[in-house]
């Protein structure tokens, strides 16, 4: 019955009865064509059709990339994998489009049916397509056959394999930078399918090659090459083959591709191995780390904590303190503030590396220094990897510089930063105990709960939340709760609005007593409030805490204040007050 | 950090003209000076003019190679001596490349083109500004540029001196010299840009040989622009240089030539930051037609392909380029695009945004359009009716308005009684149209029914979707 499919399918397709349909199926806008074409993949049988794309209006980029995807899985559709290679043609055309991502999903869903095909299908159907577009005139089909090599390579015979192997090797010296990128982008992904011999006598003269093309756009991706290039080939032949290009790229003349280097600099130390890295890898890092463009040292300085983690063990700690330090210690007053957030980001890794003696000797200092640094991103950054320093040293060691940076970015411009400070509130009230808390920070945390920013107030509440789980209900009645209720009678409605939104997220944790005696005759009384807004956060807040309290005060103080607000003159205290009603019934 | 706006308490977020305004600060980037071996002192030659002549070579290949000394100009305290010397003797050696005669001799190419190279061929620094935005921000400025300018005036004085022999320069001035002067139009210093252009324009003028291959090159650069980046800051003076290597072209334009309008030209109408260079994109495409008229139609048709579809400022655009376009077009060209184009001016003419239907309502008031639309009032007067009838009722916008009424006005004139028709059957046009769109929604309602896990149909019934469509089709 599948052939009979298959014949309905191709019938329909050269009757163009699509062609006919198609004014009365589609508006003439993209829109309506996209969503046809995701919901209704049935007709698109027809137009998937090579000839029938051919005369249909399709020539919207939006519209061919959703073909473009959904052919991909149209397997079954068209009749099982006995039938995939029917999908080539339309795949084909539009692998040769100019809009890059369109192209793209087309070789995308190439490389999926490409698995579908059975071997023999691969060398009749799939591979001459694959040539076809290698030798096209046009740089589109020659970059779209640079992401097929590696997908049909493993299961075709040996000749055909040659056949690829040599169209790979034209496409990487192509006159197209365009394409030279496609195929340097591939050139890892090539590698690894082919037999070792090869990935000696062919891949490393075209790395090679690509790693010193004129472009730096080319050069870059060949860094990228560089790694699985470097995995594939045994440890001796490495020093030879690979790092003579290594070598070259970390000194290249343009930025980029140097960049590249450093931010590829974790995996290319694992894949060269302990020795090379010794001997190469540490100058080369220490070169990127001291860059002329802020680009590349911070790029470097991401890498630090991750390159000294997998440097040998036997002698890393040697390692880092004659070579590595001296350049981190520098970054830490960088002129560009990229580099100094990079750092600031991983430095406080290296104290579990170095252990407690050298962190508060070597490390401590430079702590100290980016904590007090004039850009809040490098402050944070320091304050939100507290925990690893805390394992080694404690923060105790920190405490006395750590408070006016705290204090400053409680205070900064910028609400994210503010927000991002508080969520470190509850591991910095656990780390430095309750007392240094009231002492210092509590009215910090207070002083949130009346920001400007909504989202901050939120943040605060959570906040408080979050403390009274850790210092306990007791500590909750003492500090936190006449203030919250204070705020209550604040002129501000906005204000008395986050005393309910504390209510609501502190009274689980203080539990019923707290909430009963204390929140509750507040919440009440509020119900009289003349803004309406308020009214029906107190319905609100009433459904929210009204499982924490006893039964007694749920019936004699609670139902009657949400009975007089479902008669609200405005809606919506009417309407929270209704839900409120029936959720605390059930 | 305490000096923060009201505004900013106000609502936490700065605006980007706040924020844009906070660096005002004049940014200067460069990364020219990589040396980090130890300064060069330069030390005073005597003049080039005080020289006798049969030493003045000898000198001349002196102060080139004095000049191939680079200095860090980020940093502005340091080797101002000798910044100083080489400022003179930059200046002293533009002065004598054009003014003395006789001083290119052959064995002096190699020293030129070397201190050029040294000091033009770099690495673009990276953006001081990542989301720089050329229309709005101030462009990073070459720090060296003291020094730089000079040596690319020199460049200049060189290529355009009487004795310059291209039959020699060419071993230096070769395809490597063109591809790193390409990477340079890049900079983000049109003072930069601006001295490239007329330099490459020069080099392709008197270098033959180089001509495809500059050619090539631009084409990469554009397509890697269009399709992959979608930076590059010097789009528009590579288009000047187009602008007037198109106007050289031999007829008949060669197949290149013309791949090059279609595939590399109208797709750089796409790209977000047209308004950069739009001005000498549309004077490339009208070179190219006035040229050759059959370019005609793929020109309208592709711009009709890429026409922007919720960028208005785009949309005037391209609509000044079809009025640019239709100013040079032949009657029997304009016959084969009227109407795909007149749909789109139609639309465009009942635009929301009132600067869209505005621009193309004035082409009414280009007398050579009106002649066009006049002979061929019948074909363009159904397609345009509609819209103008609509928008003279709903238009928001009273320029807009009344500008619409001088238009009908005048298309009246031109055939008053196939405006009557049109004006009569108006109504009757739209309920077709109202019940076209009910029957497509009423037909993707019975299409839901044969939705996808429908096996049964999947399997034989393949035929009945199109059976189905005839069937609706007739009610």
């Amino acid at each position: 019955s599948s052939q009979q499919h298959q014949e309905a399918v191709h019938h329909c397709a050269s009757s163009r009865c699509g062609e006919d349909s198609h004014g009365k199926l589609y508006k003439n806008d993209t829109e309506t064509q996209l969503y046809s074409l995701k919901m209704y993949s049935i007709i698109h049988i027809f137009y998937s059709s090579y000839h029938l794309w051919k005369y249909t209006i399709y020539d919207e980029d939006e519209v061919l990339l959703a073909l473009a995807e959904q052919l991909g899985n149209f397997t079954m559709l068209v009749g099982g994998p006995e039938y995939v290679h029917c999908l080539l043609p339309p795949l084909e055309s539009l692998a040769t489009v100019e809009e890059t991502v369109v192209r793209d999903k087309a070789v995308e869903s190439l490389r999926k049916i490409s698995q579908e095909h059975s071997p023999v299908d691969l060398e009749v159907h799939f591979e001459p397509l694959v040539k076809r577009l290698a030798s096209g005139d046009w740089f589109t089909s020659r970059t779209s056959a640079c992401g097929l090599f590696s997908v049909c390579y493993p299961r075709v015979s040996s000749t055909v394999k040659a056949e690829i192997r040599q169209h790979f090797r034209t496409l990487c010296s192509d006159d197209t930078p365009m394409v030279r990128r496609a195929a340097a982008s591939k050139l890892g992904e090539f590698a690894k399918v082919l037999e070792p011999e090869y990935v000696k006598s062919d891949i490393i003269s075209l790395f090679t090659a690509l790693a010193s093309d004129e472009q730096d756009s080319v050069r870059l991706l060949a860094v990228e090459a560089c790694v699985s290039i470097a995995t594939l080939l045994p440890q001796e032949d490495l020093e030879t083959l690979v790092m003579p290009t290594l070598r070259q790229a970390a000194e290249d003349k343009s930025w980029r591709v140097r960049y590249m280097v450093a931010d590829k600099f974790s995996e290319l130390q694992k894949a060269v191995g302990s020795e090379i890295t010794k001997n190469d890898l540490v100058p080369a890092f220490q070169n990127l780390l001291k860059d002329c463009e802020a680009e590349v040292r911070a790029a470097a300085a991401n890498k630090v904590k991750e390159f000294c983690e997998n440097l040998p063990e036997d002698n890393r700690e040697q390692i880092i303190m004659t070579h590595i330090l001296p350049c981190v210690k520098e970054l830490v007053s960088d002129t560009n503030q990229h580099v100094k957030s990079a750092l600031a980001s991983v430095i406080m890794g290296l104290s579990t590396i170095l252990g407690k003696d050298n962190t508060i000797e070597h490390l401590l200092p430079l702590f100290l220094a980016q904590l007090k640094d004039e850009c809040p991103e490098v402050r944070l950054n320091i304050i939100s990897n507290l925990d690893c320093v805390n394992e080694v040293i404690g923060i105790r060691q920190l405490s006395q510089s750590l408070l006016p940076a705290i204090v400053e970015l409680a205070e900064d411009a910028k609400w994210r930063v503010r927000l991002a400070i508080i969520e470190y509130m509850p591991l910095l009230a656990g780390q430095l105990g309750v007392e240094f808390f009231d002492e210092k920070l509590n009215t910090l945390c207070m002083a949130w709960l009346i920001d400007h920013v909504y989202a901050i107030r939120e943040a605060a509440t959570c906040n408080l939340m979050k403390l009274v789980e850790k210092f306990g209900a007791e500590w909750a009645q003492n500090t936190i709760v006449p203030k919250v209720l204070g705020m209550a009678n604040d002129p501000n409605y906005l204000h008395r609005m986050t005393t309910l939104f504390c209510i609501n997220a502190l009274s689980e944790a203080c539990g019923q007593e707290i909430t009963t005696k204390q929140m509750l005759p507040v919440v009440l009384k509020m119900s009289n409030d003349q803004v309406a807004n308020v009214r029906f956060n107190v319905a609100k807040s009433l459904q929210k805490i009204g499982p924490v309290l006893d039964s007694n005060a749920l019936q004699t103080e609670v139902k009657p204040v949400l009975e007089k607000l479902a008669t609200d003159s405005d809606m919506d205290v009417k309407y929270f007050a209704q839900e409120a009603i029936s959720a605390l019934q059930s | 950090m305490s000096t923060i706006s009201a505004s900013e308490k106000v609502d936490g977020f700065t605006r980007k003209s706040v924020r844009k305004a906070q660096r005002q600060r004049k940014s200067q980037g460069s990364s020219q000076y990589r040396t980090q071996s130890a300064p060069v002192e330069l030390s005073p030659l005597p003049q080039l003019k005080d020289t006798p002549s049969a030493e003045q070579q000898e000198l001349f290949m002196q102060k080139l190679n004095q000049c191939c000394v680079l200095f860090d100009f980020l940093d502005s305290v340091t080797d101002l001596k000798s910044k100083e010397i080489k400022r003179a003797t930059l200046n002293e050696l533009v002065e004598y490349v054009s003014t003395y005669r006789g001083v290119l001799v052959e064995s002096a190419y190699p020293d030129i083109t070397n201190m050029i190279c040294t000091n033009i061929f770099r690495a673009l620094p990276p953006s001081d500004n990542p989301d720089f935005d050329p229309e709005e921000d101030e462009p990073t400025l070459e720090v060296s540029w003291p020094h730089m300018q000079l040596v690319y005036e020199f460049l200049l004085r060189f290529l355009e001196n009487p004795d310059f022999q291209p039959s020699i320069a060419k071993r230096h001035i070769d395809q490597k010299f063109v591809l790193q002067l390409l990477e340079l139009f890049d900079s983000e210093d049109p003072r930069e840009r601006d001295f490239l252009k007329t330099i490459l324009h020069r080099i392709y003028g008197k270098f033959l040989g180089l001509r495809a291959f500059i050619r090539k090159q631009i084409n990469n650069i554009f397509l890697q622009f269009i399709y992959e980046t979608e930076h590059f800051n010097g789009v528009a003076e590579l288009l000047e240089i187009l602008g007037s290597i198109i106007n050289g072209f031999a007829l008949p334009l060669k197949a290149e030539h013309k791949q090059f309008l279609m595939k590399v030209l109208i797709p750089l109408h796409t790209a977000k930051s047209l308004a950069l260079f739009h001005a000498q994109l549309a004077y490339c495409v009208v070179q190219f037609l006035e040229k050759d008229p059959t370019l005609t139609e793929p020109v309208i048709r592709g711009l009709l392909k890429v026409w922007p579809k919720t960028c208005s400022q785009k949309e005037v655009m391209f609509l000044g380029e079809i009025e640019e376009i239709l100013d040079v077009v032949e009657p029997t060209q304009f016959k084969k695009v009227q109407e795909p184009l007149f749909k789109q001016i139609s639309k465009c003419v009942a635009n929301a945004h009132f600067q869209v239907a505005e621009r193309a309502l004035y082409f009414w008031n280009n007398d050579y359009i009106l002649s066009l639309i006049e002979e061929n009032i019948d074909k363009i007067l159904p397609i345009m009716f509609g819209s103008l009838y609509r928008i003279s009722k709903e238009h928001w916008n009273p320029t807009i308005v009344a500008l619409v009424y001088n238009v009908l006005k005048t298309l009246m004139e031109m055939n008053c009684t196939l405006f009557d028709e049109l004006t009569s059957s108006y109504k009757a046009e739209r309920q077709r149209e109202k019940k076209k769109e009910q029957e497509r929604d009423e037909l993707w309602k019975k299409l839901d029914q044969f939705k996808l896990g429908n096996a049964p149909l999947v399997q034989n019934n393949s035929h009945s979707i199109p059976n189905d469509t005839n069937d609706t089709s007739a009610v």
